[in-house]
């Protein structure tokens, strides 16, 4: 089957993919207001030091009793020890983790989906787009990148947040921006006073850059409309179709392409995503309510 | 159809072949008169069978009534189907339990009680084909097990159907009438009599223990004339060439608003489809909170809240769930599944409360070609396509 081939990638439980393993909570990050980034640990040794995941894939968060939800894994993929999830506090299951304390246990289950293809992307310039929360699935693709620096020409990375106060991983931004591995380029939508960077859309930022279309990768997370918005630019710089990547979002109750409700045109975004190049979904791509 | 290997029974075998699945352990599923409807469920003997009753369906409306002919299958399906079965619409997934508070780690059990092994009486050429397309999409073991193992107990006691219901159109879909393929035993009602097809070694050995004989020319004759008949009397028709690229094209069509305005979203057409395979999860524990469990329920693309995202849902107008179905079924299934969706039932039709009719709303696409799209996005004002 399909399915079953699609899920080789499954690690927490090989034979049961729809029974959650058991996870300790070892850390918990304020990264704003509502968000926060958890860092956990698969309680068992055995399947901790077989979890392997890509960039840009996700797991199912369960809360005893609550719920599960779909959040992106955004630690860096090198390590499996700990496995970092920024978490917006919005839903019932993620309120339920926002009342949860260090040491607390929570149930996971993945890796699924496809990651970012940072292998077709080798020799190339990286262009990566981020939008709010959109930042946590492209942060161990930074990693993963910084990782490997020399195999990949200019790395650009723009990041919009709503306020300076909403930017995510913060310290890690800063030093980014220190190191002078890749560009960085930060815009929020209301300013403070402090705020010395440039107000606006993300998409503004990328007037301010000249890029290389028939060299340059872009991989792109964010809300809808930045997506589209920012896909449509930089169709029209000429980058290609297939080298534009955009990690979606939808309601997933199973992760294995099952239960339907990721269903984006003839997609499941859960295991034929959530990172999709352009191309391969140009047919609903910006249409409204698919 | 000389060559058509059919045998001839008299309608008291059945009862023995009933009694012979029994004594093989298998639990019978058969149509019976219930509420007014064919609902299949557990039956013991011919008796149990609505003999005499045959349904009148149409666009929104279904009715049994007593018929001339005693027939043992004188009707089409109702709203059930074989679905329910083999994915039952209301299934544990898991059980967790831990001690004390959220601190202490948590044991989950998926203990799962192995499914009866089935012997469906009266399957119709459509429904094989609805078990076909569910063994592609939910058959592997990993994703269901329950399906699986009760899919590969299950007996099929085909029926072929020589009087379609007023909503079909499985010649359409190239599903039926005519029962072909993934049967143990199939049926014919000629007469006072029975003629039966053998489609497996399982049913071969079962068919061995009846009493039985050849059929005569003019009963093959028969059997043909009959089926042919049957496949020029369905309900409805639905063109299926050229229909995904149709559908794909239509996708901003404003005639999704059009029979959005009819349409109630209350999900029944998903709920009788027998390949809808959508579902949903809900999670509970008791008022501890040392015990939790999860159940998978039967879900619809039409409520609002299967779509739910953050803080609203992404199928928000009517319009956009009506869309997402109907292309799904249609078209989008064949490029997941290498099949269409539809097997030409007819149930979204006939429970449809209102009656919109899937054969025409997908006819009216091609009345009129779909309207120019205006070009909304920059990207379709300065890219060419």
């Amino acid at each position: 089957m399909i399915a079953v081939q699609d899920r080789a990638s499954v690690v927490c439980h090989d034979s049961r993919p729809m029974v959650p393993v058991t996870a300790t909570i070892v850390d918990i990050q304020e990264e704003s207001s509502n968000t926060r980034t958890y860092m956990l640990q698969i309680d068992d040794p055995a399947m901790r030091s077989a979890y392997r995941f890509e960039p840009g894939q996700f797991n199912m968060v369960y809360v005893f009793g609550v719920g599960e939800a779909a959040i992106s894994i955004s630690s860096d993929p090198a390590h499996n020890e700990y496995l970092a999830h920024t978490i917006r506090h919005v839903g019932s299951v993620t309120r339920a983790i926002a009342r949860m304390k260090v040491g607390d246990k929570l149930g996971l289950r993945g890796p699924f989906g496809h990651g970012w293809p940072i292998s077709r992307c080798s020799g190339r310039d990286i262009l990566m787009v981020a939008g709010g929360i959109g930042l946590a699935p492209i942060r161990p693709l930074i990693y993963a990148i910084l990782a490997n620096r020399g195999q990949f020409g200019r790395v650009v990375l723009m990041y919009g947040g709503r306020s300076p106060s909403d930017l995510l991983y913060q310290k890690e931004l800063a030093a980014w921006r220190d190191d002078g591995q890749m560009d960085l380029l930060v815009s929020v939508d209301y300013s403070i006073a402090q705020w010395d960077g440039p107000v606006g859309v993300v998409t503004d930022l990328i007037k301010r850059l000249r890029i290389r279309p028939d060299r340059t990768s872009v991989m792109v997370c964010g809300p809808r409309m930045m997506n589209r918005h920012v896909t449509w630019q930089l169709l029209r710089l000429r980058v290609a179709p297939d080298q534009l990547f955009i990690s979606l979002e939808r309601n997933m109750r199973c992760g294995v392409g099952r239960c339907g409700h990721c269903q984006y045109g003839p997609k499941f975004v859960c295991k034929d995503g959530p990172v999709f190049s352009y191309e391969s979904i140009r047919e609903v791509f910006g249409k409204e309510e698919i | 159809m000389d060559k058509l290997p059919l045998h001839i029974v008299r309608r008291p075998e059945l009862d023995r072949v009933f009694g012979l699945l029994r004594d093989n352990a298998y639990t019978l599923i058969g149509p019976t008169r219930r509420d007014g409807v064919i609902q299949y469920s557990e039956i013991r003997s011919l008796a149990d069978l609505p003999i005499g009753y045959s349904d009148r369906q149409a666009p929104g409306s279904y009715e049994l009534v007593k018929s001339e002919t005693p027939r043992c299958f004188g009707f089409v399906h109702g709203a059930d189907s074989w679905k329910r079965f083999l994915f039952p619409p209301k299934r544990r997934v898991f059980g967790a339990s831990r001690q004390a508070g959220p601190k202490t780690p948590f044991d989950i059990d998926d203990l799962r009680s192995p499914p009866p092994a089935y012997a469906f009486v009266g399957v119709r050429a459509c429904e094989i084909a609805a078990i076909g397309i569910l063994d592609k999409v939910i058959g592997s073991e990993l994703l269901d097990p329950f399906y699986r193992q009760a899919r590969d107990k299950m007996f099929v006691l085909a029926v072929n159907c020589i009087e379609p219901g007023g909503t079909c159109f499985c010649v359409s879909m190239n599903t039926g009438p005519r029962v072909t393929r993934s049967f143990d035993l199939c049926l014919t009602e000629l007469g006072e009599e029975f003629g039966v097809e053998v489609g497996s070694e399982r049913g071969a050995a079962l068919f061995k223990q009846l009493t039985s004989r050849p059929a005569t020319a003019a009963e093959k004759e028969l059997f043909r004339l009959l089926l042919e008949r049957a496949s020029e009397r369905m309900g409805r028709h639905l063109e299926t060439e050229g229909l995904p690229e149709l559908l794909r094209k239509s996708i901003e069509s404003p005639r999704w608003q059009t029979i959005a305005s009819r349409c109630l979203a209350c999900g029944n057409c998903t709920m009788v489809c027998p390949t809808c395979f959508c579902y949903n999860v809900v999670d509970s524990t008791d008022l501890k909170c040392r015990k939790a469990e999860r159940w998978r329920y039967w879900d619809s693309c039409f409520t609002l809240e299967f779509s739910y995202l953050g803080a609203t849902s992404v199928r928000y107008e009517i319009s956009s769930r009506y869309r997402q179905w109907m292309t799904h079924k249609l078209a989008w299934w064949h490029d997941q599944f290498g099949t269409s969706g539809c097997v030409g039932c007819g149930r979204c039709i006939t429970w449809c409360p209102v009656g919109i009719d899937i054969t025409a709303e997908a006819a009216g696409f091609r009345e009129t070609a779909p309207p120019r799209a205006v070009p909304l996005t920059p990207q379709q004002q300065a890219m060419p396509s």
